[in-house]
């Protein structure tokens, strides 16, 4: 009897529902969907989660070691703090510079007051997500740790997520609009039209990209605005991604082509629009958004790698690739090996769009 | 089969020049011609060019011509292997190469045969012994190399080569070899260097062959000739390597195309983290300060071997493989 009503159910259902049906049994693709939406959260609230402004440098403060947090007191209470922070003078040099002092605590605290900032570029406030509890300038929260120049590395980590994590959204847009567009012409006309667009399509795989790419990005003028230089780099890495969403669309266009319904459309009378729009889109819209899904981790990989060889985005921007570039020899990595945790966020989101891009591929075909 | 040659010659002609004009593009982005650059050059370092010197060399390179013609000079000069001079290292652009091109070639052909070596066995124990914890030991490391990009594998195996083993791994050369000539000793030298390099490039794409592999060889051993050579007694290595091997083995030979650019690629960065003497720190520094002729020169050749390497594993291919031979697979 139960068997009956769940083969109804699947009978009767839309395809949005067999979809999410089919996705949600690929449990790695669930938990990497919610990471993924767990790092846009971060990056649409990265100033609230940054504590201390990303930009202010304070060579005293240069490669204080993470402060970690003692989660409980001497009572066994649940009373988060933080060592602070004691300035020391070198009795030789005369430099002044900061370590933690484990005789004395701050408090951390939830929603306290630090720098100014608008959120979501409107609201102006200076709440953030944790602070500490009377601090002096000397003493803030340095949970990662600081780079060279004094500056909170947890900070300026949660505020280059914004901007990794949306270069790659941008420029898979442009590289959707890109492969769709040519994808489409494509499958659809065939004939000689289709042969050219495939054998340019061959020829971009056949070169190897970051040598081109590089002397690209290399030609952005130094005077450039930061966003002159976001813009232009992200239209660089799109170009790397549309073969790819081209060959799925051309796929599948030429599949669709053949099939029985598209066929009774055609004897119905339908437009040439109408049953592109109305038939076929909606059959493949689903592999789009999994190739798309597949395609964002190449795009924030390659924004990473140009930002890291300091030919992408440049300081005062922050990305991962910028914060990495800190992270690049030896003696610094040595002297400061919390630099390379920015490679975590990295690997981690890179992974679960992975995952999450498999699973909606498998889901995307809910009859196969 | 005269068809298909014809076919992938004339892409590969096609490609390199393709590559030529980007390479082209990328040499005139830069503000100001290349002359001018090369003027403000020579007068920082003490040597001052004049006015007519440089209008030489500005008719040398027909830069007072309009783009086509100065387009058509570019190529004869490079056609003839007269790439230019380069302005940082005031040598010609060939010479500041030298053997550099060669390590890298080198390197990058390591990296692809480490990657076949790893893929081809690793690919049939993950399909054989299917859920197996070797498999998902496999599975997840080849994700890991997925994900990782390269230059922070090469950044994070240095690291853990610091603090845990005390070795740097960077360079391709010992201190005492980097400058002197070539001998046996050097040869042995850079044999006990490159395998680290070579591991790092190799890991991505070997992930990605090992799950081709994998997919491709479950699928052949569910067919019924399995079952049938099972059936009439082979052992279960002949039942396996004979047949399903063989007919999985296509994507070893049909990926070089793109694992070759990829791995060229990779292997220009993970150059520059590892600080080996390949192409990739020169082209990287030349970009950087704006010495275009020898930057776009490495883009040239990087590209333009990167074809040759390809049509050369098509051929290759169709050498090996009875169906394109035969024309049947397009």
């Amino acid at each position: 009897m139960s068997a009956t009503t769940a083969e109804n159910k699947v009978a009767v259902a839309s395809q949005r529902q067999l979809i999410w049906w089919r996705f949600r049994k690929h449990k790695l693709a669930l938990v990497s969907a919610f990471i993924v939406a767990a790092f846009y959260l971060v990056a649409m609230f990265a100033d609230t989660i940054a504590y201390t402004e990303p930009f202010d440098t304070q060579s005293a403060r240069s490669y204080i070691p993470p402060q970690p947090i003692t989660w409980f007191d001497a009572d066994g209470h649940f009373h988060p703090t933080v060592n602070a922070l004691k300035g020391k003078r070198d009795p030789r040099t005369f430099k002044l510079s900061y370590a933690p002092d484990p005789g004395e605590t701050r408090d951390l605290v939830l929603f306290g007051h630090g720098y100014e900032y608008r959120l979501f570029g409107l609201i102006p406030t200076d709440i953030h997500l944790l602070g500490v509890s009377n601090s002096r300038p000397q003493d803030a929260l340095f949970l990662l740790g600081t780079d060279q120049l004094g500056r909170d590395v947890f900070s300026r980590l949660v505020l280059a997520s914004r901007t990794s994590l949306t270069i790659g959204l941008v420029g898979v847009v442009m590289s959707l609009v890109l492969g769709v567009l040519l994808g489409g012409i494509s499958g659809l006309y065939g004939g000689w039209i289709d042969v050219v667009i495939q054998r340019v399509i061959e020829i971009l795989r056949s070169i190897p990209t970051i040598p081109l790419w590089m002397g690209l990005a290399a030609a952005v003028p130094n005077s450039w605005t930061p966003q002159q230089v976001y813009f232009v780099i992200t239209l660089i890495i799109s170009l790397i991604g549309w073969t790819e969403l081209a060959r799925v669309v051309r796929g599948r266009f030429l599949a669709l082509r053949e099939e029985d319904f598209i066929t009774a459309a055609e004897l119905a009378g339908a437009s040439q629009m109408r049953i592109i729009f109305k038939h076929m889109v909606p059959s493949f819209l689903s592999h789009i958004i999994a190739a798309v899904s597949l395609a964002l981790p190449a795009m924030i990989i390659s924004e990473t790698t140009l930002s890291f060889l300091g030919l992408g985005l440049r300081p005062p921007a922050i990305s991962w690739g910028v914060l990495l570039q800190d992270a690049q020899n030896l003696q610094t990595l040595a002297l400061a090996p919390w630099l390379l945790v920015v490679a975590l966020p990295v690997i981690v989101v890179i992974l679960a769009f992975n995952f999450l891009g498999d699973g909606l591929r498998d889901a995307a075909d809910p009859y196969g | 089969m005269l068809a298909y040659l014809v076919r992938r010659v004339g892409l590969a002609v096609i490609t390199i020049w393709a590559i030529t004009i980007v390479t082209f593009i990328i040499l005139q982005l830069p503000p100001g011609d290349f002359v001018d650059a090369y003027v403000a050059q020579a007068s920082a370092m003490g040597t001052a060019i004049s006015a007519g010197e440089a209008a030489a060399l500005r008719h040398a390179y027909g830069l007072d011509q309009s783009v086509w013609v100065q387009y058509y000079k570019w190529m004869a000069h490079i056609v003839h292997g007269e790439f230019g001079q380069s302005f940082e290292y005031g040598r010609p652009v060939t010479e500041v190469i030298g053997d550099r091109l060669w390590l890298t070639i080198l390197l990058s052909i390591g990296a692809i045969i480490v990657t076949w070596g790893l893929a081809l066995p690793i690919g049939i124990y993950s399909a054989v012994r299917q859920y197996s914890i070797g498999d998902y030991i496999f599975t997840f490391i080849g994700f890991v190399g997925l994900a990782v990009p390269n230059f922070l594998l090469a950044l994070i195996i240095m690291y853990v080569g610091l603090r845990v083993f005390n070795v740097s791994v960077g360079g391709l050369f010992s201190s005492e070899f980097q400058l002197a000539p070539w001998s046996w000793a050097k040869v042995w030298d850079l044999a006990g260097h490159l395998p680290v390099p070579m591991l790092i490039l190799a890991l991505a794409g070997t992930a990605q062959l090992v799950r081709i592999m994998r997919a491709n060889l479950l699928d052949e051993l569910r067919r019924p000739y399995v079952v049938t050579a099972r059936a009439r007694g082979l052992s279960e290595r002949r039942v396996i390597m004979k047949y399903p091997v063989r007919a999985a083995l296509n994507p070893f030979a049909s990926t070089i195309g793109y694992l070759l650019p990829y791995t060229v690629s990779g292997s220009v960065i993970i150059s520059v983290v590892l600080s080996l003497p390949t192409v990739g720190p020169l082209l990287l520094h030349s970009l950087i300060s704006q010495d275009m002729l020898l930057g776009s020169t490495i883009i040239l050749m990087l590209g333009v071997l990167t074809v040759f390497g390809t049509l050369l594993s098509d051929l290759l291919l169709m050498w090996i493989d009875p169906r394109i031979r035969l024309g049947q697979l397009k």
